[in-house]
């Protein structure tokens, strides 16, 4: 999640949603997000909304739990008295920050919260990222006995000199030692991958990518590095002390995980992420691409109940402030017409492998496929079927595809 | 000697006899203007507290570059012997472009005064300029003016000065603008060696109008010098080149603001204003006469000023195409030589077309455009007028690379040609030697000018100065070259125009006229240029210069293989779909070449030749 927050109208007090929110609620999936805002470090590429425990003024990592209760128990109120129908939550999903590095026991309070207020569906997905060096096997083992099903580890590289690059702390040599651990304690496994560090070169990525598949991990997720401006890693680039990512060369490490993950078995099924079978795809993430509703929790994190988006206050100190005294913690928040709905819809579709029908493109749709296919962006096996999805090309130009699918 | 006249001439009843006009032949920055301000304080037309440095300057734009556009006159008194003279300082514009106006102003002048920094020496231009006035038969008075500064070498110069117009080195006066010295002397020099204008006071009137200046509140406001007979307030004029004519609303002199008077009379020098909008109804070099009984012979000299140079103008902001149109109409009012009609380009959207007398002009233009009217604008490559006959013997003026024929053979195309005179220290001659031969000229010849400077006179075709000569004339010679130049016919050369291609489709604003040994080096450059700035597109877009349709260079932009956002979860959707948009918004401003989507900078960039301009490329 990008820290900057997006440009809105305010949100109310109350938190209360517009009657429109609850229009087909029944058919979109619910998830919740717990967002955790502490690092121990913060890295040089990360301008996640995230504290060290120096930035936090004053408002305490022992206390978040309880903020974040709070809000939980908000949230069914505020959905009640906005007369959304209530739903179970499927999916619930800790990101950070470094939602390890609270006590285990926070956290399986805080899913407890969610399960007691808004209740789970049988086989809900429950996922905390970690990272490599603040999980140990008994935190692991009580994280499962709470009710989590699945862990994603940021472990970015296998290579040192990429993850110092990156400012990551972690020793490669703990992703087998984790990875096994998570496995003793029932946990599915995904692993993080960052590609286009500074410094990077494809051998180092196809190293990384090696170690990942040694681990035979459920999922994988690989990323190319975004420069965020405001970041350390933005000024060093900036001063000329880093050379930033190139393009082609990120292509070229995008298209051997592909490959490579490909011939171990796995199958793509969004942009930047590939599961080892269906059932192990991110079912909470598959519900940000497929416009479903979730509930974001925590300070700076983000809503979105049909068609109403709305994001919280930014600093922990703020949000616990307003948690306390029963305000909504959002601080804006955006109705979406028609047609930013509909170019929402487009640009998250495109990005998974279950892709859009062509019929619901409207009137030149087909001729933009059509253009699409041509010069190898789209899928022309599915086209005929009545999807578009892309190709591997596709995947890596997908921005491009998106504007030339809006173009009036 | 008393250096004020106590009684100075009336106008309108000055006996010529006691009239003095004359100019200032000098180079940009060697004082003209410090020493005509000096003059106005001395003869005390200007009081001391109203004195503004370069009274004469009017235009911001003239101010802040040092040099004269547009000339004016003033009428200052002057007494020697107890007899009282009226001096006319005419004021020349000081640029090659402005020859023509340069010309009409030394033929109202029988005099001129040659002044020349006594540190650097005589410059091409005020060489230029003086073999004109002799050509005029004009008195020279030589003067070294900034004596005052250390590096003044007064006495190198003034031999120097000698050599060139006769004399004895002594005869070269000394004076310093800036300080005064020496200023009473010079204008005793100019009643005592300048002849008095002689005229027929009984003849029907016949002045020569040789400034013409837009002044939004007054309307055209007419410098003449009177040649014979009387202009009268309320008179009804005939303009002699357009039989147009017109009533004067006021008649005056310029002292130096406007003073009407009661007329005008032979040798005299003033302004006329008719209510007349437009300087094109008063033009420059055309022979004012009575109405009632015109002259029967209008006075030699009138040409129409001819453009030189044509350049496409446009707006950045296309939707300025409006503002630009209204703001050259304005433009026009006051400069007669300025000539545009509409155009369109693949790469720049809506502009004009619009000729020139030369650089400085086009310069002047464009800066005016921004300045005056606030417009942002991009100016196309300078290119001169060809005639080209293809061989069914039609023959086509072609002022724009888009104009070249192309479904017929050619069979020759003419080139404008120029003398080109080039001073410089004799060091440099190698160097400018190597310059000019490789922009096709032919030596015509080379004279000493006292020891170490040397003028190099050349053959060369117009459209190799209008191309980057200046510049690269002054960077090979660290500034100290100096360059004039004068039409001198056309010949016949071995001319080709070169297509610039985007994936197959010409993009206008890049073909040009070029030598065909040139061809590939501009072909080359271009091709290259815009490889840098054109974006890459999701397909390779190959980048071919052409002659017809033969590929002379050939580079291409490698596909875009990666434009994606690698995370979009959920914080990051509202954010990401507002980048979508905005580039949606940015599309429409691209322009579009076949499929090619081209950001308007880059056009612009490849064609200012600012490469390190790859902001465009950074989207």
């Amino acid at each position: 999640m990008g820290s900057a927050l997006p440009l809105g109208d305010p949100a109310p007090l109350d938190g209360l949603l517009p009657p429109s929110a609850a229009v087909g609620a029944a058919d979109r999936a619910f998830g919740v997000y717990v967002h955790v805002p502490f690092c121990r470090v913060r890295c040089g590429y990360c301008d996640f909304n995230t504290y060290t425990a120096s930035e936090l003024r004053g408002a305490r990592q022992v206390d978040y739990a309880d903020h974040a209760i709070a809000e939980i128990r908000m949230s069914r109120r505020v959905l009640a008295a906005s007369g959304v129908p209530a739903r179970s939550a499927s999916t619930v999903f800790f990101g950070g920050g470094t939602p390890t590095l609270l006590p285990a026991d926070d956290l399986v309070r805080m899913l407890g919260a969610v399960r007691g207020e808004l209740g789970l569906v049988p086989g809900a997905e429950v996922t905390t990222e970690a990272n490599p060096d603040s999980v140990g096997p008994d935190d692991l083992r009580r994280l499962a006995d709470g009710g989590f099903t699945r862990i994603s580890f940021g472990m970015q590289s296998a290579v040192p000199h990429v993850l110092a690059a990156l400012d990551r702390t972690h020793d490669p040599a703990r992703i087998p030692l984790v990875v096994g651990w998570a496995r003793d304690a029932g946990l599915d496994v995904s692993l993080d991958l960052i590609y286009g560090t500074p410094g990077e070169s494809l051998d180092d990525w196809r190293r990384s990518v090696d170690t990942v598949l040694e681990q035979r991990p459920d999922h994988v997720s690989a990323y190319a590095l975004i420069v965020e401006e405001g970041t350390k890693l933005a000024r060093q680039i900036r001063r000329g002390e880093l050379v930033g990512p190139d393009d082609d060369l990120e292509a070229d490490m995008y298209e051997h995980v592909d490959d490579a993950l490909g011939a171990a078995g796995y199958e793509w099924y969004e942009v930047s992420n590939w599961a080892s079978s269906p059932g192990h795809r991110s079912r909470h993430n598959l519900g940000y691409w497929r416009g479903d509703d979730w509930w974001g929790v925590g300070p700076g994190a983000h809503s979105h109940i049909g068609g109403v988006r709305w994001w919280n206050a930014k600093h922990p100190a703020a949000y616990a402030e307003r948690v306390t005294a029963e305000r909504s913690p959002a601080v804006g928040r955006e109705v979406l017409g028609t047609r930013a709905r509909e170019t929402e819809r487009i640009m998250l579709r495109t990005r998974i492998n279950e892709g859009v029908e062509i019929a619901s493109l409207g009137g030149g749709g087909p001729e933009a496929v059509a253009g699409l296919i041509a010069d190898d962006l789209a899928d022309a096996k599915a086209a005929r079927a009545g999807v578009l999805t892309l190709t591997r090309r596709g995947r890596l130009l997908a921005d491009a595809v998106v504007r030339r699918l809006l173009d009036d | 000697m008393s250096p004020r006249a106590a009684n100075p001439p009336v106008p309108a009843a000055t006996d010529p006899a006691l009239i003095r006009n004359f100019c200032i032949i000098a180079h940009i920055d060697h004082g003209k203007s410090t020493l005509a301000d000096r003059m106005l304080q001395i003869t005390g037309v200007v009081s001391d507290r109203d004195m503004r440095a370069q009274y004469l300057d009017r235009m911001e734009l003239e101010r802040e570059r040092g040099i004269t556009i547009k000339s004016q006159a003033v009428r200052m008194p002057w007494a020697v012997s107890d007899r009282a003279y009226a001096l006319n300082m005419i004021d020349t514009p000081g640029h090659v472009d402005f020859s023509y106006e340069v010309s009409r102003s030394l033929a109202a002048c029988e005099g001129a005064i040659l002044l020349v920094d006594a540190a650097q020496g005589i410059e091409a231009q005020t060489l230029a300029n003086l073999y004109l006035a002799l050509e005029n038969d004009l008195e020279i008075i030589p003067v070294l003016n900034k004596i005052d500064l250390p590096a003044a070498d007064p006495e190198k110069y003034a031999k120097e000065l000698a050599d060139l117009i006769g004399g004895s080195p002594d005869d070269v006066l000394r004076v310093s603008g800036k300080t005064g010295v020496g200023v009473e002397d010079l204008l005793d020099r100019v009643v005592e060696r300048i002849p008095a204008p002689v005229g027929n006071a009984d003849a029907a009137p016949r002045a020569m109008i040789f400034d013409s200046v837009y002044d939004s509140y007054r309307g055209v406001v007419t410098y003449v010098r009177m040649v014979d007979g009387h202009l009268n307030p309320r008179e009804r004029i005939q303009m002699m080149s357009t039989k147009a004519t017109h009533e004067i609303l006021e008649i005056g002199v310029s002292a130096p603001e406007p003073t009407p008077t009661n007329g005008l009379g032979v040798g005299e020098v003033g302004y006329l204003i008719t209510g007349v909008k437009d300087v094109r109804q008063s033009k420059v070099g055309d022979t004012v006469t009575t109405a009632v009984k015109p002259a029967a012979e209008p006075l030699a000299g009138y040409t129409e000023p001819l453009p030189m140079v044509y350049s496409g103008l446009y707006p950045i902001d296309g939707s300025d195409y409006p503002e630009l149109r209204e703001a050259l109409d304005k433009l026009k009012l006051s400069d007669a030589a300025l000539v545009y009609e509409p155009e369109t380009s693949v790469a720049l959207g809506f502009g004009f077309r619009a000729g020139f007398l030369g650089l400085l002009h086009l310069e002047i233009v464009t800066e005016r455009l921004r300045r005056e009217f606030g417009l942002d604008i991009i100016a196309t490559a300078p290119s001169v007028v060809y005639e080209v006959t293809t061989e069914d013997k039609k023959t086509v003026t072609v002022t724009n690379p888009s104009e070249f024929p192309t479904g017929a053979k050619i069979a020759e195309v003419r080139e404008p040609m120029v003398k080109a005179a080039i001073l410089a220290p004799k060091d440099y001659v190698g160097t400018i030697m190597e310059l000019c031969q490789s922009r096709r000229g032919s030596l015509l010849g080379m004279e000493y000018l006292g020891e170490d400077r040397v003028e190099i006179r050349y053959n060369m075709p117009l459209g190799e100065i209008v191309f980057d000569f200046f510049d690269q004339l002054k960077s090979k010679t660290a500034g100290y070259a100096s360059l004039d130049y004068e039409p001198a016919g056309d010949q016949a050369a071995d001319l080709v125009k070169v297509d610039i291609l985007l994936q197959g489709e010409q993009v206008d604003a890049f073909s040009a006229i070029v030598h065909r040994d040139k061809a590939y080096a501009y072909g080359v450059l271009m091709t290259g240029r815009l490889r840098e700035l054109i974006p890459r597109q999701q397909f390779e877009v190959p980048i071919q210069a052409a002659i017809g349709a033969r590929i002379i260079a050939r580079e291409s932009i490698r596909a875009m293989r990666k434009d994606v956002l690698a995370k979009c979860y959920g914080g990051d959707i509202s954010r990401k779909r507002k980048l979508l948009e905005k580039q949606k918004e940015g599309k429409k401003r691209m322009k579009m070449v076949g499929r090619v989507e081209v950001p308007q900078e880059a056009f612009i960039a490849a064609l200012s030749g600012d490469t390190e301009g790859k902001e465009a490329k950074k989207k």
